[in-house]
């Protein structure tokens, strides 16, 4: 299973995360895991996905979901999981 | 989840706000097999090699952005040291000079270094030519990267190459007037020079390296910072923990980076160079690092300590990210491309003999200095001795990277854009007696002294 983190940063409205998982089941993307706090009125929001068998790519989809966090006004980014994996896990 | 959102907070913060990225990836070359019976068959040859062997460099580091999120600012290619396959003939040095531009554009890399030559212990006929050739090889590239190796620890300092290399800077600097002497921006003169350096100007590809490697060079001195805004006021222990931890987070990106691109690439997996490595953007600063720390401006009295502490605990906390480092691996001090270094000289901190001081305890050397364009040879000379001496001493690496600007004095500011960022004119000292007759005795200082240190 390939695994990547997806995050977004701004302010919370209604929609987001419907939004980010149409997107997601769009792309046949699953979603193994979800967490979403707000720190200081900024919604945080993280996921943990399977970009395994994605439709149509890694980079498509990473730059569909950017697009779609600049019409929302919000930050949204996909990463594969490796780059959190080699920070903090010795 | 078996991440922590706050790490994963942390991790995006860094890269979102704090400008942590992969500063370069840098490919090795060998061009030692490139060598042919006359100059138009060898710059074929180079260009051939370098074009298929960095096919995919480009390509494959930008895969690995997208996935992983984070950017990787540079692609770079080094090279064999050119002066060990140059001709005898000037035009036939630039016509290499050309190809390896040629190549560099159509693989589509930042930059190509190592137009170099390796002449610590003295010249042979091909890097004496490829040494006069530089300040032409230079005006007519724009990615073409240059080195000069003039001393080792172990074969001392050669004073011939240094004096030579006062007299084609200043060439160099006079040929590029109109651009403020921008082609020594891509002229080094190194004592004890790396040969995995990934880093520009002074990346070449060492006589003992293999065939191709992949060298990584990564930064985040916007990431330090921050890190020790929240340890503001604790002791030092504290402070050089809390770079230690910091240095070992941004160096497993590089590590990530260079494992990731060795295997895409199918090329052996070189070194990660732990440097900080600043740019002119605002947050991205050594300077300010320092000044976090509690100097009150970079370059005053307290600056030399706190740069050895910081560029010691950036080396304790990467090494054990990485499985190999190497290269320059220190903090770099570039006045042009650090804004905090660019307003220290500015305010009057920082002059270049306390930038002498700070060689000593951190990466490199003297490096995008803009002095007046009236400085005379000799004086550039010498100040490439003293640097040299410091290395060679020291047994360390040394540079002086230096741009005696046409026409500029003291309180202008020399454009160079990009990450070279803009370079404020520094004073040199003027007595009435200069250093010439010290330059003009050629030679070379003998190596120094292996024990009785002191």
């Amino acid at each position: 299973m390939i695994k990547a983190v997806l995050t977004v940063i701004g302010s919370d409205r209604v929609g987001i995360i419907a939004a980010v998982s149409n997107m997601l089941a769009e792309a046949d993307v699953n979603i193994l895991d979800i967490s979403q706090t707000t720190m200081d009125e900024i919604f945080t929001m993280t996921m943990l996905v399977d970009v395994t068998s994605v439709k149509g790519g890694f980079a498509p989809l990473a730059a569909n979901l950017a697009a779609l966090g600049d019409e929302m006004g919000l930050r949204i980014r996909l990463q594969h999981v490796d780059i959190f994996n080699a920070m903090h896990k010795i | 989840m078996f991440i922590s959102t706050d790490e994963i907070a942390q991790t995006v913060k860094m890269i979102q706000q704090e400008h942590l990225d992969i500063r370069t990836v840098t490919m090795g070359i060998n061009l030692l097999s490139c060598v042919r019976g006359d100059i138009q068959a060898t710059c074929q040859a180079v260009y051939d090699k370098i074009t298929h062997t960095a096919r995919n460099l480009v390509s494959v580091c930008c895969e690995i952005e997208t996935e992983l999120g984070i950017p990787i600012v540079n692609k770079r290619i080094s090279v064999t040291p050119v002066g060990m396959i140059a001709p005898h003939d000037i035009d036939g040095c630039v016509a290499l000079a050309r190809t390896l531009d040629r190549a560099a554009a159509e693989t589509g890399v930042n930059f190509i270094g190592g137009y170099s030559a390796l002449v610590h212990k003295g010249y042979t006929v091909s890097e004496k030519t490829l040494v006069e050739s530089l300040p032409y090889a230079l005006l007519e590239t724009q990615k073409v990267c240059t080195s000069v190796n003039v001393g080792t620890s172990k074969a001392g300092i050669n004073m011939d190459a240094v004096r030579d290399m006062g007299i084609l800077i200043k060439k160099a600097a006079e040929l590029s007037a109109e651009t403020g002497g921008a082609s020594c921006a891509r002229l080094v003169v190194f004592a004890n020079a790396p040969e995995d350096n990934p880093f520009m100007a002074g990346a070449f590809h060492g006589v003992g390296e293999p065939e191709c490697v992949i060298n990584v060079g990564v930064s985040g001195p916007g990431v330090v910072k921050c890190a020790i805004e929240a340890v503001r006021g604790q002791d030092f222990t504290v402070l050089a923990e809390t770079i230690k931890k910091t240095a070992f987070k941004i160096t497993r990106m590089g590590q990530l980076v260079a494992k990731l691109a060795s295997e895409r690439l199918g090329v052996p997996f070189g070194i990660v160079d732990l440097s900080l490595a600043p740019t002119p953007a605002v947050g991205d600063s050594v300077a300010r690092i320092i000044e976090e720390m509690g100097v009150g401006h970079c370059g005053a009295p307290g600056t030399t300590a706190a740069l050895a502490l910081l560029n010691d605990a950036v080396k304790k906390g990467g090494l054990m990210a990485s499985s190999h480092v190497g290269g320059l691996s220190g903090a770099f001090i570039p006045v042009s491309e650090d804004e905090g270094m660019i307003e220290a000289v500015q305010k009057g901190s920082l002059c270049i003999e306390k930038l002498e001081a700070m060689t000593c305890v951190c990466s490199v050397g003297l490096d995008m200095i803009v002095v007046p364009g009236d400085t005379s040879a000799s004086t550039i000379s010498a100040i490439i001795a003293d640097e040299a001496a410091i290395g060679m001493v020291n047994h360390k690496t040394t540079a002086v990277r230096i741009i005696p600007a046409p026409g500029k004095k003291v309180g202008d500011v020399v454009e160079f854009g990009g990450l070279l960022g803009s370079g404020p004119v520094m004073p040199v000292r003027q007595y009435e007696k200069d250093s010439s007759s010290f330059i003009a005795r050629g030679g070379r200082i003998p190596a120094p002294m292996q024990s009785l240190k002191n």
